[in-house]
């Protein structure tokens, strides 16, 4: 495996650059017998039965190489988590880049490890790719453009419209590791105990959906975080969302970053865990599944759903120091403040 | 406009240092603390310190928090 | 979450009911103001306005720099972040504040250089690391945050940093407090005064509200307790009948404060007129630049200025005040909300008005 030192318009342009590109550096780091077909499209085999599940997804970060992950594998585990969010089984993927004249060879290549090492851990295979390189100035060193497809086995349906007033919501692990990890790099914050949680949620899911525990929906909080995840759900299920301040887990790395920023770790990205709403019955089932996981070690529950009522507000959270406070949508960007 | 928190003081020379808070470190000014130590708790606005925390004062407010905290639990 | 002694749920709980209890003996309704955003942004946070006795009322006053802000400074700010080879720093709090055109958010989209910082020392090296680029620090914020302005523009003259530049925008509290409490519309029975401004000024700096208007005020900090403790010292100075200055925050807040930072402040500033939005002038609020520090002061860089716009209709200047609720301005859920913000009350996530939205419209019924 080899990267060139830098990249150059070039690379991007489909001539020998680009072929020594592909061939030295994306096909022997994702390695798989589709990929190195190298045709147009990949053509794939039969798919097993049930119902197709396609997501797409776009990444943006910045730095591209953050503690805990980098762009490749936080796209690779985006998409699989996409899926495995709709209940589907996560099996190919496409992988596009857009380079930025200039990107060194090294920050491409970790991206392309990054990425080889997250296919292998959500276990897909990354059958299909794109480089485009960008002039100097008009890109942001690399983006990352994916396609996921996958299969919701036959009898599996996951929905918010199967939500009821009742029902428990868990997570699987801390929030707001990923958002808290980036910020604190932006603002000179240094938490050596701290980095993303960037990782595969197919493996939690499987063994969840297999517990026999009745499970409505799945959300991974990513952008905006548990607070828009529990807003855009109340809207699709007729129901409120009662979350406790007490029991929600949040890393004292996190806690500390949210103190000195003046942020909410309600607001900032998740990009390795799993919301996931379960009947009231079954909260013991999917506890004991999920926390027989690796990836769902911490599972805790940190609410329930109740009915709606008018004149209240949607997502509610019982504080610490025992009042109630309205969790609203947050208005553009979460930004630190000192006020 | 007001918010700053309390962290240690875990290095300084004469204007710079470095704070902590749950394992969170920050480089900070220290130029309005002169008389605070390693160790000493500083509220840090800003990346400034702004003024130390008083411990017997602390002190003097978690024992009473505590207080109440044990009157209600013996409800 | 972590265990926090000053969010205590048992501690809240008790203090909760000697507050209650003590407002109870007083058989009449108080209203307590606190001026200081963080501490809006603390009784929101932690729920707290709706476990106050019922005779107890929390209102906002103009403790919030961001709302304060008047249109002309950001309008002046945009057009800097304009300029060639110039980059405005802010404190994210500003980010949102509508000018006469747009906010500093939006002007991202057309060009204007604008970056967020989370210390003035920030913007500071990245005048060091861009010696061709022009840094403009947008220096808005009270007491508490002065002092962070004062010592990077201390560095930047010792370290010969000739290009990070200020705007200066920062407003002291006492001025604006005498406005209000000399309004006879204003019907207060006590503040709950900033903590943090208190570090730096000391409490004694309050004693004119007691000693020549007869109104108590309490330095209370904004953990959930602090906040409770503060309440209930208004309420006991309220019952004895004689009005004071109390303290609850003794941990960080004295007597005289920091009177090192002060002196460094007055190094670099001094007092000026200075409008506050929905106050017009408050004589002797701001601080400016001293003469022999004008090479740092962006307010002489020449730009086009948009004619000044101020909404029609927009009450800020009353909710400021503590006399109307939020959903008495006409434009409340009519125009101006948390995603549209009109007024400066509802820019700040927990300006009155915004606060408003997100947790009171829903007990009143009041707005959509």
């Amino acid at each position: 495996m080899r990267a060139p030192d830098r990249v150059l318009l070039a690379h991007g342009g489909g001539g020998r650059l680009t072929r020594q590109l592909v061939e030295e550096l994306f096909v022997p780091a994702l390695r798989n017998p589709h990929l190195e077909t190298l045709t147009d499209a990949a053509v794939l085999p039969e798919m097993p039965p049930g119902r197709p599940a396609l997501t797409t997804d776009a990444f943006v970060v910045d730095p591209p190489v953050f503690a805990g992950g980098d762009l490749g594998c936080l796209s690779i585990y985006g998409t699989a988590n996409d899926l495995a969010m709709g209940g589907a089984r996560p099996l190919w993927l496409t992988w596009a880049l857009i380079l930025e004249e200039g990107v060194g060879g090294e920050l491409l290549e970790t991206c392309v490890r990054g990425a080889a090492r997250a296919a292998e851990a959500a276990g897909v295979m990354v059958v299909a790719g794109d480089t485009k390189v960008v002039p100097r100035g008009k890109g942001d060193g690399v983006f990352a453009v994916t396609a996921g497809l996958g299969v919701v086995p036959p009898g599996r349906d996951i929905s918010d419209a199967h939500i009821r007033p009742g029902d428990a919501i868990l997570v699987s692990g801390p929030i707001g590791d990923h958002g808290a990890t980036i910020l604190a790099h932006r603002h000179g914050l240094d938490a050596p105990g701290l980095q993303s949680d960037c990782g595969p949620l197919t493996g939690l899911v499987e063994a969840l959906l297999g517990s026999g525990a009745a499970v409505r929906s799945l959300h991974d909080p990513t952008r905006g975080g548990v607070v828009t995840v529990c807003h855009e759900v109340t809207g699709r299920s007729g129901c409120r969302v009662l979350l406790s301040e007490e029991d929600l887990p949040v890393r004292r790395e996190v806690s500390g970053v949210c103190d000195l920023l003046g942020l909410d770790p309600l607001a900032l990205a998740c990009e390795g865990r799993a919301l996931v709403w379960v009947a009231a019955e079954d909260v013991e089932c999917a506890l004991e599944a999920m926390r027989d996981h690796p990836a769902g070690a911490e599972t805790v529950a940190i609410g329930r759903m109740e009915e709606a009522a008018a004149g209240t507000p949607p997502v509610v959270m019982k504080t610490t120091a025992g009042g109630e406070r309205p969790l609203d949508l947050l208005s553009g960007l979460d930004l630190p403040r000192i006020c | 406009m007001c918010l700053a928190i309390p962290m240690v003081l875990i290095e300084r020379d004469e204007f710079q240092g470095v704070a902590e808070i749950d394992g969170v470190r920050r480089q900070i000014s220290v130029m309005y603390v002169p008389e605070a130590e390693v160790g000493d708790y500083v509220l840090v606005h800003a990346g400034f310190a702004i003024g130390q925390v008083d411990a017997d004062e602390a002190a003097k407010t978690l024992e009473m928090l505590r207080e109440y905290s044990d009157a209600m639990v013996e409800l | 979450m972590t265990a926090d002694p000053y969010s205590d749920p048992a501690a809240m709980a008790g203090l909760l009911g000697e507050l209650r209890q003590a407002a109870e003996n007083l058989d009449r309704r108080l209203t307590f103001m606190e001026v200081c955003g963080t501490h809006t942004h603390s009784v929101a946070g932690a729920g707290l306005r709706r476990l106050m006795p019922d005779n107890v009322r929390l209102i906002s006053g103009p403790g919030c720099p961001v709302c304060v802000t008047p249109v002309d400074y950001l309008d002046r700010a945009l057009a800097l972040a304009m300029l060639p080879d110039t980059v405005v720093c802010t404190f994210g709090d500003l980010m949102r504040v509508p000018s006469s055109t747009v906010s500093l958010e939006r002007a991202r989209a057309d060009g204007a250089r604008v970056e967020i910082v989370y210390s003035p020392r920030d913007a500071l090296q990245m005048a060091r690391d861009n010696p061709g680029l022009r840094v403009i620090f947008l220096a808005v914020g009270f007491e508490t945050t002065i002092p962070t302005i004062a010592g990077a523009l201390a560095e930047a003259e010792a370290d010969e940093v000739s290009n990070f530049l200020l705007l200066p925008g920062n407003k002291t509290m006492p001025e604006v407090m005498k406005v209000l409490v000399d309004d006879p519309d204003l019907e207060v029975d006590g503040f709950l005064l900033p903590g943090h401004v208190s570090v730096i000024t000391g409490w004694k700096l309050f004693d004119f509200l007691a000693d020549d208007f007869g109104v108590s005020g309490v330095v209370a900090g904004f953990m959930p307790t602090d906040v409770v403790q503060g309440v209930l010292a208004l309420v006991r100075q309220a019952a004895n009948g004689s009005p004071g200055i109390g303290n609850v925050y003794g941990r960080v807040v004295t007597a005289d404060g920091n009177r090192h930072a002060r002196e460094i402040v007055d190094r670099y500033f001094e007092p000026s007129d200075e409008i506050w939005r929905g106050f017009g002038t408050v004589p002797g609020s701001g601080l400016t630049l001293r003469p022999q520090y004008s090479h740092r002061d962006a307010s002489r860089i020449t730009v086009d200025l948009p004619p000044p716009f101020e909404p029609v209709g927009c009450r800020c200047g009353d909710v400021l005040r503590g006399v109307i609720d939020p959903p008495e301005c006409p434009l409340f859920d009519a125009g101006c909300d948390p995603d549209t913000p009109i007024g400066a009350c509802m820019v700040s996530s927990e300006g009155t008005c915004a606060a408003w939205y997100r947790h009171e419209r829903w007990a009143t019924g009041a707005g959509s």
